[in-house]
């Protein structure tokens, strides 16, 4: 005889892979229907983006790629975003990898980013409409590439020394004393902060080797993973603000004015999240039902 | 785009699809990206650092030395102490001499330690105990937003949850009474911490399929050469292309539909 199954019952045994079925059709319909959902943008996120758009020209940034590939769906739209937004302002920017898969991903992003930087775009910001006049990005000029070495904190401590000390060229073979912006460039004292955009623990090196020893604002891009790990550093003052996730990225380009991969993305977060809340609470249901009826029929 | 890129990007869409397959079931396609993914990450690996890091800081710096006089005649030559103890290391693989390789291990661990711990210290430990330890803020205890860092609430729920959290795991003595109820509260603390990264994760996860889905869209837009500028390399391959693989992930779900009716009807 066939044991009878309640409805609970069947919550409690259904094949999750009606589950990952259900949530690639809401994310698959939810991605084609095009349509917007409002960003709404937290304190760590602005402040982030009010010090980055408040540095005059030919200030120096250091962005840190420091993410794999697997990272890359959370982590280049910051990149994009952040990078983007410094050029516009004539901000210069180093940009160094310490993640051995990173240069691949930085120079992506710097090819990219020059690419869209060649044509004219209006933004509108801070209440603001800024005109852009297209220009032609330039490396030694607008930014320097240093590349990857091994053992990031060792290296994070040596670029506080000097860049040139780990690393004599940057990443295409040029001398660093042979690029323009690196004139007069010693180390982190002539960087204006450090933006750590990362899937892994080398944004640990740069709050311990990097800010708590050189003491140079820090602000962080991190994988969602990650993120609640880091806001203790946040509340403590060692990191100016920080960038959690595909949502981080679409506050940042919200700021920005500049829509990319990561607002895109939004609302099909939204939707799954509403997928992923309604199938834990049936769970639940379906557990403590499961669980009533077995103490009722004494099991 | 090229052709050649072309066919890069539908190797990554089908590497996409093998990988997502897994959902399913294990399957050749699964294992052929997984071990696919393995193989060309230990390659890379090899590669970087062979070029990043023996070659710029072993090898030229010893390249004005000779291999019969050991390079000990290089105007650099102690880059040799390095490099022995690099090898030293490889006594690893003998059972009689590997004790020789705790040499290096021992001055590798002890310059880690002595630059860590001071830094780790200060940063990790210090910095933490004092940003917990700020006086709390009365007149901003009901005002503004409660959530905030700033607030006199959150500074509270901060220092009390700690110490509730450090209760929770102090076993020398028993939780029960008032002790016990602050290690239950610590406990929630702790939950309420760990409901967040869940909820972190759960979208970390769904943007990695927000991405395969971007590039599946800007996969199928440059075989119908769709985009807004039209690509000049264009040919009737592109289409093709892509036929070719929808072909054949219809095909294998259409196997295997067959393969599960069987199933059921044998």
């Amino acid at each position: 005889m066939t044991e009878h199954k309640n409805i609970f019952d069947k919550m409690m045994t259904l094949d999750r892979r009606w589950v990952f079925l259900f949530l690639i059709i809401v994310c698959v319909a939810t991605y084609v229907v095009d349509f917007e959902i409002p960003i709404n943008t937290e304190p760590e996120v602005e402040s982030i983006f009010n010090f980055l758009d408040s540095l005059p020209e030919n200030d120096i940034v250091l962005i840190a790629i420091d993410y794999d590939p697997n990272n890359l769906a959370e982590l280049h739209p910051m990149t994009y975003a952040v990078v983007e937004h410094l050029w516009r302002k004539k901000v210069k920017i180093i940009f160094t990898s310490l993640s051995q898969l990173g240069p691949a991903m930085a120079d992506q992003a710097i090819r990219d980013i020059s690419d869209s930087l060649k044509v004219d775009k209006t933004y509108n910001y801070n209440g603001v409409e800024h005109n852009f006049k297209g220009r032609e990005i330039v490396n030694g000029v607008d930014y320097t590439f240093l590349g990857f070495k091994p053992y990031y904190a060792l290296i994070i401590l040596g670029m506080g020394q000097d860049f040139r000390l780990n690393f004599p060229s940057d990443y295409y073979g040029t001398p660093l004393d042979d690029l323009p912006m690196m004139q007069g460039v010693i180390n982190y004292d002539q960087v204006a902060c450090v933006v750590d955009l990362s899937g892994g623990n080398i944004t640990d090196a740069w709050i311990s080797y990097g800010q708590g020893r050189f003491n140079f604002p820090l602000m962080l891009g991190l994988t969602g993973v990650m993120v609640s790990q880091y806001y203790p550093f946040l509340g403590s003052g060692q990191v100016s603000g920080i960038m959690g996730g595909l949502l981080g990225a679409a506050q940042y380009e919200e700021l920005a004015d500049n829509p990319g991969r990561a607002k895109d993305g939004m609302r099909v977060q939204l939707y799954a999240h509403y997928v992923i809340i309604l199938f834990i609470i049936l769970g639940n249901i379906g557990y403590f039902m499961t669980r009533r009826n077995r103490l009722k029929g004494g099991n | 785009m090229e052709f050649s890129d072309f066919l890069w990007m539908t190797c990554g869409i089908f590497l996409t699809l093998a990988t997502f397959s897994f959902l399913y079931k294990d399957n050749p396609f699964y294992k052929f990206a997984e071990h696919l993914v393995v193989g060309v990450s230990a390659g890379f690996t090899i590669i970087v650092l062979w070029h990043g890091t023996l070659v710029p800081n072993l090898f030229q710096k010893l390249e004005d030395g000779n291999w019969f006089m050991l390079w000990l005649n290089s105007s650099e030559w102690w880059y040799v102490v390095p490099a022995v103890l690099g090898l030293l290391m490889w006594t690893r693989f003998s059972k009689k001499y590997s004790w020789v390789s705790r040499w290096p291990m021992g001055l590798y661990i002890g310059i880690s330690t002595g630059i860590a711990i001071p830094l780790e210290m200060s940063n990790r430990v210090n910095k933490q105990l004092y940003a917990m330890m700020v006086e709390i803020d009365w007149a901003n205890f009901f005002g503004g937003n409660i959530l905030s860092t700033t607030s006199g609430f959150a500074q509270l729920l901060i220092f009390l949850g700690t110490i509730a959290g450090l209760v929770y795991f102090f076993f020398s003595k028993e939780h029960k009474g008032v002790f016990g109820g602050v290690a239950t509260f610590g406990i929630w603390i702790l939950m309420i911490g760990f409901g967040a990264s869940f909820g972190y994760t759960v979208m970390a996860r769904v943007s990695l399929f927000i991405n395969r889905m971007q590039d599946t869209k800007a996969w199928g837009v440059e075989a119908f050469n769709a985009s807004d500028v039209a690509n000049p390399h264009y040919s009737s391959m592109y289409p093709i292309v892509f036929y070719l693989l929808v072909a054949f992930v219809v095909g294998y779900i259409i196997k295997e539909i067959m393969d599960h009716l069987k199933r059921k009807n044998a």
